[in-house]
């Protein structure tokens, strides 16, 4: 009877004991449910694809994919903190888009209402023309822009994106006047390149790994050339102090708790360091980034100061 | 190309896929909100460890099989399932309501499979070269072809011109609410939240034709459908016969489709419309379209699932996808390492090609599979009393429209249009013209946009918009069927007059 007291105890001490270890306590129960707030065929839903089998591999479960797309992935976002916060639940976030979408208008969510725990890639920018295009050197862009103003034109995916900040920040800093024509999404602006509509595209380093030899890089933002493309040159080696690109990570509803949080971004985290998952993703032409829970904060802020200033400029926001 | 990848295809594991693909399929599109999108996005982490053709063929199959399966919502509950199936419901529900629902529903089939034969032959064929068709259609070209679209409500409504242009013009004016896609303007939204994502297409569908035919049923006393009295036997035979008169609205219809298909962004909806009004300008005299007419189904059900094999065009040969399920597949074959876009024809052939004999055998065995379910479904619909058909097909609306984003903004804006439509047909406004709006209007946006931008960069507005030569040949066309409807219609007010 005393004997079964006793265990009785020590079966709770250790659950207690468990419980206040902290991290470990959280854990996942079931297929997670992963929301894009975009359609599928992006950037956002192809390094989410890559995730998916590496993820079921290191923790067992499946990650399932859903795509929200509405409003430049506003729609999404403003319903994610009525999502349940179990860590069941997870949401894509990109940037520039959750910082400047909520600066120009109320779109049901601000920048702080997404409790982003991981930032895992970019895409840099870059500028790319077709294979058979007189811009040989990003040099040669630059001097027929300013040869004839406004008459260069370049798509790029939507405005208030990040290819619409680059090519605003490229011409101020070339001092050009180049024409930026919108489209529907990198697979539309790529189609108006390959067709003759423009005469070069501010893409990604996605978008030369994916078309291979029908397009040319002309230069890439950088800090050093990527692994992929070593004979195309930084925007810094060119004397364009320009690194960046189109920003993604993970949120969970902002009441996850802390265990929540940093499961969540432990096992992206685990991913990311994936030599395998790396190789995948610099071969598809993206950049890695590990940007865990811990340092989230600091980085979104420099970003979010850098991205509000160039909408400023740029009269995209007030 | 050669023989061997068609007998990789047909390992049992590949039919077994084939056929569970098609037939999953064809529920799912049957289904209003359920869409071949979801049923992809979910079904893709299956396929991570199968062998990348097998894992194509089960997702082409998925595919191929819930265009079809939009027929029948479209026949049976004048509801398309899937935008693909708009221009079935014109001819299809009156022939469900006169007792032919399963004749639409056999002929859906038998045009289906045409259709999808045409497309997937055309890209086994034709891929590299066809795929200039998709990077021959700028900005201005895509506005032109949805002004073409447009045009189509003329010729569709006859006798009710100006009611068609009218819903239109709202469904056009219903697109713009919500982010502009292009300019990430935020737009008509009036300060609410709710309206920042926009009207959905196919919460639209479901509210515009679903809901008043829920709201007619509670209405009026009548029966669903009209049922004959004698159990008359399969109409296969009479479906076939009907089916093989009009080989050439079939083949015409299904050609058209699988171009169409090739154009990134435009859709199975343009594609079943552009055909059902091509087949409806040559149609015989005594063909009566808008009211049962068999010829209207054939070429809106060919064309809408020709254009499956003519999406893979572009995703495949410039790693472009040419439709949300085409953008799936593409994603699913990055994932397996198998590189999309130019090289990829000489790199991965024999996963190409695998795929594509894949998607021939599923499109045949869609035809057993097709007519099976087809059956069923009909017999179902028509035998369930009103006070289960009623309420069932009311939950499904509301499941389906919150499922597409689990928004129920989207079912507070489908069941709103879905009384407004109610009370507009009361006054002889029908649902397409406004869906159709709603569908082209962001196309004809974003192409003017474009155009009009890189025009005046260029200094040449005038020559973008009228001296591009496939804009001119569309502009000769819309201006064709805009007002070929009126000189018939004013040739044949002129005869009697002669006569008296």
């Amino acid at each position: 009877m005393l004997k079964r007291t006793f265990l009785k105890m020590g079966a709770a001490l250790a659950v207690t004991a468990s419980l206040a270890s902290g991290a470990s306590a959280a854990e996942l129960n079931g297929p997670v449910n992963y929301i894009i707030p975009f359609g599928p065929g992006g950037e956002s839903d192809i390094s989410a694809r890559f995730q998916q089998p590496f993820f079921k591999d290191k923790f067992g479960q499946d990650l399932v994919i859903s795509y929200q797309p509405g409003g430049g992935g506003a729609v999404a976002w403003a319903t994610l903190n009525g999502l349940s916060d179990d860590g069941q639940t997870i949401m894509g976030v990109n940037l520039p888009h959750i910082i400047i979408k909520p600066a120009q208008k109320d779109v049901g969510f601000k920048t702080e209402d997404l409790k982003v725990f991981h930032m895992f890639h970019f895409t840099p920018d870059a500028i790319i023309v077709r294979a058979d295009s007189p811009y040989m050197t990003l040099e040669d862009l630059v001097e027929d822009a300013k040869a004839n103003p406004a008459q260069v034109t370049i798509s790029g995916s939507g405005k208030a994106t990040a290819n619409h900040l680059a090519h605003i920040k490229f011409d101020k800093m070339a001092d050009i006047q180049t024409t930026y024509v919108p489209f529907k999404g990198t697979g539309a602006a790529v189609t108006a390149l390959l067709g003759n509509q423009v005469k070069a595209e501010w893409g990604y380093s996605t978008v030369a790994a994916t078309q291979g030899e029908e397009v040319r890089m002309l230069a890439v933002a950088m800090e050093e050339r990527h692994p992929l493309f070593p004979d195309v040159p930084t925007f810094k080696e060119l004397g364009y102090d320009m690194v960046g690109g189109a920003y993604r990570g993970i949120a969970l509803p902002k009441s996850a708790s802390d265990e929540v949080t940093g499961m969540w971004s432990d096992m992206i985290a685990e991913i990311n360091n994936d030599p395998a998952f790396r190789q995948q993703m610099l071969d598809n032409g993206f950049a890695m980034l590990d940007v865990e829970a811990a340092g989230m904060e600091d980085f979104m802020a420099a970003r979010s100061e850098e991205y509000l200033n160039d909408a400023r400029e740029a009269g995209l926001i007030e | 190309m050669e023989f061997g990848h068609f007998l990789s295809a047909l390992t049992p594991f590949n039919l077994v896929l084939a056929l569970f693909g098609v037939v999953a399929g064809t529920i799912v599109g049957s289904i209003p909100g359920l869409t071949a999108t979801m049923a992809l996005a979910v079904l893709v982490p299956i396929t991570f460890s199968m062998d990348p053709a097998s894992a194509l063929i089960l997702l082409g199959a998925i595919y191929t099989g819930a265009i079809y399966g939009g027929a029948y919502a479209a026949i049976l509950l004048n509801t398309p399932g899937t935008p693909s199936a708009i221009a079935t419901t014109f001819d299809g529900y009156p022939m469900a309501k006169r007792g032919d629902g399963d004749l639409a529903v056999a002929l859906a089939c038998f045009a289906s499979v045409v259709g999808g034969l045409v497309g997937a032959f055309a890209l086994l064929l034709l891929a590299p070269p066809l795929s200039k068709v998709a990077l021959a259609f700028g900005p201005i070209e895509y506005f032109w072809l949805s002004i073409f679209g447009l045009s189509l409500i003329a010729s569709l409504s006859t006798g009710n011109l100006m009611k068609g242009l009218a819903g239109g013009a709202f469904g056009m004016l219903l697109s713009t609410v919500g982010v502009a896609e292009v300019s990430a303007d935020i737009r008509l939204t009036f300060g609410s939240q709710m309206l920042v994502g926009g009207f959905g297409v196919i919460g639209a569908l479901i509210g515009l034709y679903c809901i008043p035919v829920l709201i007619d049923l509670v209405a009026t006393p009548d029966r669903h459908l009209k049922v004959e009295e004698d159990v008359r036997s399969v109409r296969i035979g009479e479906a076939f016969r009907i089916a093989a008169r009009s080989k050439f609205n079939l083949i015409r219809s299904s050609v058209i489709g699988t171009l169409i298909g090739i154009l990134p962004g435009a859709g199975g909806s343009v594609a079943g419309l552009v055909a059902y009004s091509e087949a409806k300008r040559t149609a015989r005299p005594d063909q009566k379209f808008g009211q049962g007419e068999p010829d209207g189904i054939l070429a809106t059900e060919s064309a809408n699932n020709a254009t499956v094999g003519g999406g893979f065009i572009p995703t495949l040969v410039l790693g472009i996808p040419g439709t949300p399920p085409d953008a799936i597949v593409l994603g699913a074959l990055l994932v397996q390492g198998v590189r999309t876009g130019p090289t990829m024809f000489s790199q991965s052939g024999s996963i190409v090609y695998t795929f594509i004999y894949g998607l021939l055998i599923a499109t045949v065995l869609m035809l057993p599979a097709g007519l099976l379910i087809g059956r069923y479904a009909y017999k179902s619909i028509v035998n369930i009393p009103k006070a289960v058909l009623v309420p069932t097909v009311g939950f499904m609306t509301i499941i389906g429209t919150f499922s597409i984003r689990n928004s129920v903004t989207d079912v507070i804006l489908m069941l709103g249009l879905g009384v407004f439509g109610w009370v507009v047909g009361r006054f002889g406004f029908a649902a397409s013209p406004i869906v159709l709006g709603l569908i082209l209007g962001p196309i004809a946006e974003q192409g003017f946009v474009q155009g009009w931008t890189i025009g005046s960069a260029t200094g040449n507005l005038f020559g973008m918009f009228f001296g591009r030569s496939i804009s001119q040949g569309i502009i000769a066309f819309t201006l064709l069927s805009l007002f070929l409807p009126l000189y018939t219609a004013w040739r044949q007010r002129k005869k009697p007059q002669e006569q008296s």
